[in-house]
């Protein structure tokens, strides 16, 4: 049974890390069976007896997060988040209806960190199934911290959210400039309509005079078309390194006669892309100021 | 200098205001809970007010490194509509212990009706209850009688005065809460409540012990830079300058530092604006603008 041992894997590291008192609390609503409101109350008092810090959990523990669920990865967790998601696993309910419901009454009234926490949770949480329309609904926040933790390494939209719904995901992100490659399962769920997207918007803000993250042409490269060559070219003559291995990698990953045509006429390439440079790693430089 | 506002409405107020009163050196604010210049007709835009205070105002301010925090309560106005205040105090309860809620406000004596008698009074029993603030509004009309029965009220379900913050006071209310111990804050608003120069003959007459002011600016025409604009003016006439500090910034933290949700630190370490975290539809940053990031300096990347 999954939930219990998500359950084990939380309070195992929460104990080695809270003070006895803030233990006892926890155990204390873990024991006891809340009414509704208690259990409102619990969730938003957490921080108070448990504090916020980061939970900073070993390369170890995270392994162990990625084989209990595949993508489950709280690398920027805190205890406050830890506590409240077990409280989550725990939640009085009888029918998945039940939970939904509960799950509704603390989006509406959640905080900033609430809402993170709930968001983050979603892949661990019991029916998750039942979740889709509150993930979609939370990728069309205003907030960045809350769009950060559904979106951001975390496995639930790759696992569960519509076609349409992930391209809009993936749209907000280029469009709010997040960070692409820490996204869950980002180079299985491409698609030729994303693609086509990221090229329109790609030409709206050239058209503008303006810039956008060279992680998109990530999502655009198993979708390449002839028309999209003079896009690489461009890509080719610019004068950021990035567009250039992004050009570069894009014309490598694909098979069409004038992609080989262009990696022919720009012998130079080859020594753009070396070991080093993989999406990955473009993606991890784009955003530094 | 560093300054909190300890009392603004920056729902109603544009990004303009942020960026000024961030250049003038205010850290941090706290948004009360209020009246939206109409009342309102259902329960539901209550609580969508109380969530928007705790979540998207709260991020708003974060844009312009500066600090919001807020106060949670029913104002005395829409305190007249007893149907929708039944069920704005079962709300409550929800709001009130969430992060950044440092008391429950502005709630107090308008009209001073029956009905707002008796929502004043059960909020006292809520604040009791979650041992939090309260801040205190007192009435524009009849205001030295209403400020008085706020105090006894209070007193009367057993409140500490160290723990209520008497708001809008005037030279005819300052002697009455400050003898009784409580805070009195000081709206510094155009044509309706204290100007400037008189707050400076004030806290030249009493000292700054138990006083500090405020803007209150909202949805009329006020100063969202009232703050520091008195504390320039204090300074010009020849206050000390740790008189200022405390009325215009250590008296506010003290005051709302007792609900356990705002300390020094919050702004002390988290100075840095990083407005890359940006969000679309009701983005501050269109497309195109440069972000406006200050790199903390001891932070090589």
């Amino acid at each position: 049974m999954p939930l219990e041992a998500y359950q084990t894997y939380l309070l195992t590291f929460l104990t080695a890390r809270l003070p006895d008192a803030a233990l006892a609390w926890l155990k204390n609503q873990l024991d006891s069976e809340a009414s509704d409101k208690e259990f409102y109350l619990a969730f938003s008092v957490a921080p108070r007896f448990v504090g916020k810090a980061s939970l900073n959990l070993s390369a170890e523990e995270l392994e162990q997060a990625r084989q209990l669920r595949p993508g489950f990865h709280p690398r920027h967790w805190t205890v406050d988040q830890a506590v409240r998601t077990l409280l989550l696993l725990r939640a009085p309910h009888q029918t998945p209806t039940d939970y939904t419901a509960l799950l509704n009454r603390l989006f509406t009234a959640a905080d900033l960190s609430e809402l993170t926490t709930l968001y983050a949770a979603l892949p661990l949480l019991p029916y998750p199934e039942t979740h889709m329309k509150r993930a979609a609904e939370g990728v069309r926040t205003t907030m960045t911290q809350v769009f950060d933790a559904i979106a951001l390494n975390n496995p639930y939209p790759h696992d569960y959210l519509p076609t349409e719904a992930w391209n809009q995901m993936i749209l907000k992100a280029v469009f709010n400039v997040r960070p692409l490659h820490q996204i869950y399962g980002l180079d299985q769920r491409h698609n030729a309509a994303l693609a086509q997207m990221l090229v329109d918007y790609a030409h709206e803000r050239w058209a503008a005079g303006r810039t956008l993250s060279p992680e998109v042409w990530r999502l655009v490269s198993p979708h390449l078309t002839v028309n999209n060559i003079p896009d690489i070219q461009r890509l080719l003559l610019s004068s950021n390194t990035l567009e250039n291995q992004a050009a570069a990698l894009t014309l490598v990953e694909s098979d069409l006669p004038m992609a080989r045509e262009l990696l022919s006429q720009h012998p130079e390439i080859k020594t753009t892309i070396t070991e080093a440079c993989t999406w990955q790693s473009i993606g991890e430089k784009a955003y530094a100021s | 200098m560093f300054f909190i506002d300890p009392h603004v409405h920056m729902t109603s107020r544009t990004t303009d205001d942020y960026e000024a009163m961030r250049r003038a050196g205010v850290v941090a604010v706290i948004e009360p809970a209020f009246w939206m210049g109409q009342p309102r007709t259902q329960v539901g835009t209550f609580h969508d007010y109380y969530s928007h205070l705790i979540g998207f105002e709260r991020f708003r301010a974060s844009q312009f490194g500066i600090k919001h925090y807020c106060t949670i309560g029913l104002n005395s106005k829409e305190a007249n509509n007893e149907a929708l205040a039944e069920e704005v105090m079962e709300l409550l309860p929800l709001f009130v212990c969430k992060e950044g809620v440092v008391g429950i406000g502005e709630i107090g004596y308008d009209d001073q009706t029956a009905a707002e008698d008796k929502y004043y009074r059960l909020q006292l029993e809520l604040t009791r209850e979650v041992n939090l603030p309260v801040q205190i509004h007192t009435p524009h009309r009849d205001k030295k009688k209403g400020t008085l029965r706020s105090m006894e009220v209070a007193l009367e379900h057993g409140l500490d005065p160290a723990m209520v913050i008497v708001d809008h006071n005037n030279e005819e209310t300052v002697q009455d809460v400050l003898e009784r111990g409580f805070w009195a804050a000081f709206t510094i608003y155009p044509h309706t409540k204290m100007g400037n120069e008189r707050m400076t003959e004030i806290v030249k007459h009493y000292g700054p012990e138990r006083i500090f002011i405020n803007s209150a600016a909202d949805w009329g025409i006020s100063d969202p830079l009232a703050v520091p604009k008195t504390a320039q003016l204090m300074l010009e006439r020849g206050i000390p300058a740790e008189t200022v500090r405390l009325v215009t910034y250590q008296n506010a933290l003290a005051a709302f530092s007792q609900s356990g949700q705002m300390q020094e630190s919050d702004w002390l370490t988290d100075r840095q604006i990083d407005q890359s975290l940006r969000y679309s539809g009701n983005s501050i940053l269109r497309g195109g603008q440069t972000p406006k990031i200050e790199a903390d300096p001891t932070i090589i990347r």
